[in-house]
């Protein structure tokens, strides 16, 4: 009895329709538990995916590309002229990126960022009868140290063995095991440019993403040059940031200054980012469906509520209450089906989360993870939450209008 | 002289339609405090309708109704909700009684939708209502749990609820059989005699009719 008035008539009304009243608390409740669980899988896999993308990929690349063709004369000639030249190709660069001395120079200037020369070019690794194709990335390790996360991801040999073994190569995981090799193997590598070399595998690593561990290698820059019979190039700067958040903006920057293309992580990764995008628009389809098919529950149970209770509306209305009490009356109950579903949707949602996160299996997708990565953040039950108040609030406001829009006399003059 | 709690003045009201029906016609009376007023007609006369009209249910088409000497044309919905919080008390026909909660609780609805008492006096009064009206003993009966002639009595002390000075009754011993016909309409002689509250019951009985200080006599809703 110390409800206030709206509310205790509310009560009742929905403990009279218990049963109705439980279908759809137990979709509101599905919706929000889904929500959470879904949304911890996916958001979680996504931040796994971004942050080892932020620890093992350099956070900027500067390639020795252009983005646009160059200015051809003619259009230098007449700017903004009815002239277009078409089949024009950015240039390509056969001597890697000029002037790499100066820019790596320059870069190092710059404060909170780290500098590595790469070269990077195709290989074919023959071991045995097996071919595998991949790419050979010649560094520096004393820098690439600084750079990547190559060092700490080796799971055999060690980074500073380049510099030891004469012909040293470091494989991904997934070439040595794909092709059978282990530590200290003797691989041949033979390059587009006709050079052969036999080197030794003197580093595994393991990055966990798929695409890396299947098709990296590494070798000392002077090799790799050799390789690619590409004396003293250099055709990728590769650069760390302290704050990966500058990474578009200093990508940008440095593209403007030097005019080589420059591609921050996430320009490097946005396929994949994309993808993010759309299972994320997927998943809130997919709750946003649920809490729809369950907010026409609501719909419905107070629909039917506010038919069968004309008569007590009626009094109601007739004895003094106003329109904003009797519409309250039939909110409050939409609101209790929402609030009492969101509750019932969190317990849920965090069973499910937890037992998800019992499951163990191996995936090899993006990245190589051992069961569920999961994402655990107050942020989903506050979303959930608030669509499902939201929606259930809003399907119970139709027939609470309604109800409140009742000429009493209407009623009392049917009823008698 | 005070105002008398309750005027008709050229009281019309019309349906509109293609062809339109005249519910009550023309119709003027004053209802003092005090005074216990029958209105009697026959069927589809206009009783019922007089009675919308009076207690501010239903809005007229032509003529105004004084409250207390206020007139309630150019009231809003919320203030004639108001006003009929306070001021009126309904008993109609069939009971209204809200049927999830017992006899106490539906008598007090009225006081705790008005919000003049605590829920400590609402409570007590409420269990007084119900004492006066020989309800002691079944507050805590839900509607269904009793007969009609005490549902009927639960719906005149929840009228009674917020103390209200005019007490509009539609046929209230309708289904009641004549000995519980008599109880209620000592009830309402009482309320309007020793209370001082203006009673205006509308009925057919013609015995019953007959105790009232007054009668008025619709046919086609004018009066007669
Ligand atoms: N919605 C409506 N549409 C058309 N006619 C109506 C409507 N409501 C009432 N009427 C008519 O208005 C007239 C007056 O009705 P009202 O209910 O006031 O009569 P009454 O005197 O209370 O009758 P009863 O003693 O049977 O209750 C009747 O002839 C009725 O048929
Ligand atoms: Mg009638």
């Amino acid at each position: 009895m110390a409800l206030p008035l709206g509310l205790s008539i509310a009560v009742r009304h929905l403990v009279h329709r218990r049963r109705q009243t439980l279908t759809s608390l137990v979709g509101v409740s599905l919706g929000v538990a889904f929500f959470i669980g879904i949304a911890s899988m996916m958001q979680g896999f996504q931040r796994d995916f971004v942050n080892r993308i932020i620890d093992v990929a350099p956070h900027i690349t500067i390639k020795d590309e252009y983005r646009l063709a160059p200015v051809q004369p003619v259009e230098a000639a007449y700017p903004g002229a009815v002239v277009e030249l078409r089949g024009i190709k950015p240039k390509e660069e056969v001597r890697g990126l000029r002037g790499a001395r100066a820019i790596i120079d320059a870069l190092e200037e710059m404060p909170g960022l780290k500098v590595a020369p790469t070269l990077s070019g195709n290989i074919l690794l023959r071991f045995g009868s097996r071919d595998i194709s991949a790419n050979v990335t010649g560094i520096v390790p004393d820098r690439e140290r600084l750079v990547t996360k190559l060092e700490k991801d080796l799971i055999a040999g060690s980074l500073q063995s380049l510099y030891t073994a004469a012909n040293g190569i470091i494989i991904g995981e997934g070439i040595a095991l794909k092709a059978g090799i282990g530590l200290d193997d003797m691989v041949s590598v033979v390059s587009p440019e006709g050079v052969v070399m036999r080197m030794k595998v003197v580093g595994i690593f393991r990055s966990g993403l798929t695409l890396m561990d299947n098709f990296d290698t590494y070798a000392l820059m002077k090799k790799a040059q050799v390789l690619q019979n590409r004396p003293n190039v250099i055709n990728r700067i590769r650069i760390r940031l302290d704050d990966v958040e500058q990474a578009a903006d200093l990508a940008k920057t440095i593209e403007a200054r030097f005019g080589y293309r420059s591609e921050s992580w996430q320009e490097q990764s946005s396929n994949v980012l994309g993808i993010f995008v759309i299972q994320n628009a997927i998943m809130y389809s997919t709750v946003g469906a649920i809490l729809i098919v369950a907010c026409f529950g609501i719909f419905n149970v107070i629909s039917t509520v506010v038919y069968e209770k004309t008569k007590d509306i009626g009094i109601l209305k007739s004895m003094g209450f106003r329109e904003t009490d009797i519409r309250r009356i039939f909110v409050y109950q939409g609101l209790m089906v929402g609030i009492i579903g969101m509750l019932l949707g969190w317990a849920l949602g965090y069973g499910l989360v937890e037992f998800m996160g019992t499951l163990d299996f191996k995936m090899e997708g993006f990245v190589r993870a051992q069961g569920f990565i999961l994402y655990r953040t107050p942020k989903h039950y506050v979303i959930s939450g608030a669509m499902a108040l939201v929606a259930s609030t809003f399907a119970a406001w139709l027939p609470a209008r309604r109800a409140s829009r009742m000429k009493p006399v209407d009623i009392v003059r049917g009823a008698a | 002289m005070t105002a008398p709690v309750l005027e008709a003045r050229a009281l019309t009201r019309e349906l509109p339609g293609l062809v339109p029906v005249t519910l009550v016609r023309d119709i003027n009376m004053v209802v003092e405090p005090g005074e216990f007023v029958a209105i009697t007609g026959p069927s589809g006369s206009g009783k019922s309708s007089l009675l919308y009209l009076l207690g501010l249910l239903d809005t007229p088409t032509g003529g105004e109704v004084l409250v207390d000497g206020n007139a309630t044309a150019g009231l809003s919905e919320n203030q004639l909700a108001d006003l009929r919080l306070a001021r009126f008390g309904f008993v109609f026909q069939f009971h209204f009684l809200l049927p999830e909660f017992s006899a106490r609780a539906n008598v007090e609805i009225p006081m705790r939708r008005l919000r003049a008492l605590g829920a400590k006096e609402i409570r007590a009064r409420a269990e007084w209502l119900l004492d006066a009206l020989g309800l002691a003993d079944h507050a805590d009966k839900l509607p269904e749990q009793m007969s009609g002639g005490q549902r009927q009595r639960v719906a005149i002390a929840r009228a009674l609820a917020n103390d209200p000075g005019v007490i509009l009754a539609d046929e209230p011993t309708g289904n009641l059989d004549s000995k519980s016909a008599e109880v209620v309409f000592t009830m309402f002689r009482h309320l309007a005699r020793e209370q001082n509250r203006a009673v205006v019951v509308v009925t057919h009985d013609t015995d019953l009719a007959a105790t009232a200080d007054r009668r008025i006599h619709l046919v086609d809703g004018s009066l007669a």
